[in-house]
């Protein structure tokens, strides 16, 4: 629970880099409260318990977890549009956790968020070229008579046609709108963009073609993204390192390789396990383990290990009474478990012996 | 549970150019263009697509729940023998709900918030069995029971918006199969929930299967989900169906090029390292002004003259499953084993 003393070791390709993003002992607690009139604080939602994490220069993080795991709370804290309740954020060096709006206003061309929702994250009473614009007219990083160029040019660059700078959202598709979305965000020249589920609203066709565009960015603008998702398969396609979260905590980080081929808690092993793979041959030899019951209520989570309760390697005494912390178990490789998994089979043959539950 | 044990049993649904056309302001909207299948006894089918295919709209109409009042439909849906688009009204309110079912994909909207879960689900049985309502009670909890929530006779008597989003997506299960229908139509069934919930519903929708004997068609736009579950699986594309086949055709002889560009736009769990997608490039067409030809060809990659003026139709090349396409089926077996296939 408390802050460790030192943030965890850096991984190897990053030796010598400082992190862009640096996020120490982050928490954010939502009241809960109860009585109209007089408004009685009964309990707090622990969205976001203590959560360390770096980014580095140009690296894609992706960050994964079930819903209701903070995953987006930690991104909305990232770019203070929730304020923490405990913790540091410091973007390149400078400490920003108590900034106030305006003050916050210079960094936020540094840092952009690119919505979940293309449907809502849009004003639907202004015009494309006002929506993309207004970065540019808020910062003054342009003057007002080449702003149009300006946005015609980042159109074009996510795949737009500039033609269609008077054009409103509810006249574009999903696909084109999370390019508009992605255009506002390129507008300033950001040099971190935290990504909230940018593609799980989108088909799979265009869920790649804005994921191929995310790609291509990155590479031409050197960007350093933060990538939220629940789905797995996308997370592994697009991220350097991934971390997982599991109800307001950090369950593991890792390279993402290492943690696909090896995973050491055993909520990041379910996880794995129960994502379907469009390959029937390999999908009847894999391993598939089936989690019992639901994510617990993040307003009384369990006591030491939170995912204790539905965990196959649980050892009561310890994993009930203890909090485990991140723990290093490879290069790069931090697990907060007290008996990580061995092995790919280790899962299987201790869910054979858990008796159904209901 | 496995793809690759036959369909057997006799056939249950017979749909045969079934077509579902919506008058609308700006034109009139071809959901379903002239589709035709079976599902048998003890059949999994899986329906897949993206928005905008008539996955959901086809078997909306198949329930009776899209009807001539909404829509022009014509072609037959042969449900156990009878034409369920000749029924009249009260005739097919007694086979909906007892005979087939459906469970929808967000089980917050289709609840409703202001009734008891196990009322919801006695009412059920009370609209088509002449039973008490104690009776009908104690089959809601039973079946609550079966579906895997843990204290039934309690979650009962929740409503819906004390249930967790698992918790109601098994409620709507056990809504629809409480009455121990012959065919269950699951629409997008897993959409809304995280890949554990996930696990546990389709395993559940598995194991029922098995216990109720019934066919059970899931319409979803997962490729994996389809791959772990269904023994038959149709990919729709504009309103029509592009390819149909066994589970494990679709994914190792794969003759579709839509089909095709489904599986090289998603990201794998278990690919080595991380290629660039290869997604379809385009947005999928309108429903009003379907493209002449080939509805796929302006997004094709292996267009061709005919493709642009001639409609392909099903066809079952000898060896091979029904398919859509005008490539010949030897281009198509030398195209896919090269671009698509990824050997393990």
């Amino acid at each position: 629970m408390t802050t460790p003393s030192t943030p965890p070791s850096t991984p190897d390709p990053h030796a010598g880099h400082t992190p862009l993003l640096r996020v120490t002992g982050v928490k954010k607690y939502f009241a809960v409260t109860r009585g109209i009139v007089f408004q009685k604080k009964v309990g707090n939602v622990q969205a976001v318990d203590g959560v360390d994490l770096e980014i580095y220069p140009g690296e894609t993080v992706g960050l994964v977890g079930e819903t209701g795991c903070g995953k987006t709370t930690l991104a909305r804290v990232i770019t203070k549009l929730h304020e923490p309740t405990a913790g540091k954020l410091e973007l390149d060096g400078e400490d920003y956790t108590h900034y106030s709006r305006t003050r916050m206003r210079p960094l936020r061309r540094k840092m952009q968020i690119i919505f979940q929702d293309p449907y809502a994250s849009l004003n639907p009473r202004k015009t494309v070229g006002s929506i993309i614009g207004d970065p540019y007219r808020i910062h003054k990083t342009a003057p007002k008579h080449q702003v149009k160029a300006e946005v015609q040019q980042l159109m074009e660059l996510v795949g737009l046609n500039p033609e269609h700078y008077n054009r409103y959202p509810h006249e574009f598709s999903g696909g084109q709108r999370q390019r508009i979305g992605v255009a506002r965000a390129l507008a300033l020249t950001p040099q971190l963009i935290v990504c909230d589920e940018p593609v799980s609203a989108l088909d799979v066709s265009i869920q790649a073609q804005i994921l191929n565009l995310l790609g291509d960015l990155q590479r031409e603008f050197r960007l350093t993204y933060l990538f939220i998702a629940h789905d797995l398969s996308v997370v592994r396609h697009v991220s350097n390192r991934v971390v997982v979260m599991y109800l307001g905590k950090v369950a593991e980080i890792a390279p993402q390789a290492e943690l696909y081929r090896n995973p050491k808690h055993p909520y990041t092993g379910t996880l794995l396990s129960a994502v379907p793979i469009p390959d029937p041959d390999r999908a009847q030899t894999k391993n598939r383990i089936i989690l019992q019951g639901d994510v617990p209520s993040p307003i009384d989570p369990p006591a030491g290990c939170r995912f204790h309760p539905r965990c196959p390697k649980a050892q009561l005494p310890r994993c009930r009474d203890e909090i485990p912390e991140l723990r290093e178990m490879g290069a790069g490789h931090l697990a907060a478990c007290h008996f990580p998994l061995t092995g790919p089979d280790d899962l299987r043959a201790r869910t054979d012996e858990i008796p159904a539950a209901g | 549970m496995s793809a690759t044990t036959p369909a057997r049993g006799e056939t249950l649904l017979e749909v045969r150019d079934l077509r579902v056309h919506f008058p609308t302001v700006d034109g009139l909207v071809r959901a379903v263009d002239g589709i035709s299948f079976e599902i048998r006894r003890g059949e999994v089918l899986g329906v897949v697509g993206e928005s905008g295919s008539g996955k959901s709209v086809s078997f909306l109409t198949i329930m009776g729940l899209i009807t001539s009042r909404q829509a022009q439909i014509t072609g037959e849906v042969i449900f156990k023998g009878r034409d369920l688009l000749k029924l009249p009204v009260d005739e097919m309110r007694h086979i909906r709900g007892k005979e087939m079912s459906m469970v929808f994909q967000d089980p917050m909207t289709s609840l409703h918030p202001m009734y008891r879960v196990g009322a919801q689900i006695a009412e059920a049985v009370l609209a088509h069995e002449k039973v008490t309502k104690k009776a009908a009670a104690a089959r809601a909890v039973e079946m609550l029971r079966k579906v895997g929530i843990a204290k039934p006779e309690e979650g009962a008597r929740r409503y819906p918006h004390q249930f967790s989003g698992g918790m109601r997506q098994r409620a709507m299960i056990a809504m629809a199969l409480v009455l121990d229908p012959d065919l269950l139509i699951a629409d997008e069934p897993t959409t809304a929930l995280d890949v554990t919930v996930q696990a546990q519903i389709l395993d559940l929708i598995d194991r029922l299967k098995t216990e109720f004997h019934a066919a059970v068609a899931i319409i979803t736009h997962d490729l994996g989900v389809v791959a772990e579950h269904c023994d038959t699986i149709h990919v729709m594309y504009a309103g029509k169906i592009a390819e149909a086949g066994r589970g494990r055709e679709m994914f190792y002889s794969s003759r579709h090029p839509y089909t095709w560009g489904l599986l090289q736009s998603i990201p794998r769990l278990d690919a080595e390292g991380s290629q660039r997608l290869n997604p379809i490039k385009g947005l999928p067409p309108s429903l009003i002004f379907v493209p002449p030809g080939c509805a796929f060809h302006p997004r094709c990659p292996y267009v061709m003259d005919v493709c642009r003026t001639v409609v392909p139709t099903l066809q079952t090349a000898p060896g091979a499953h029904p398919s859509a396409c005008h490539l010949s089926d030897a281009e198509k077996v030398r195209i896919f084993e090269e671009k698509v296939l990824q050997r393990s």
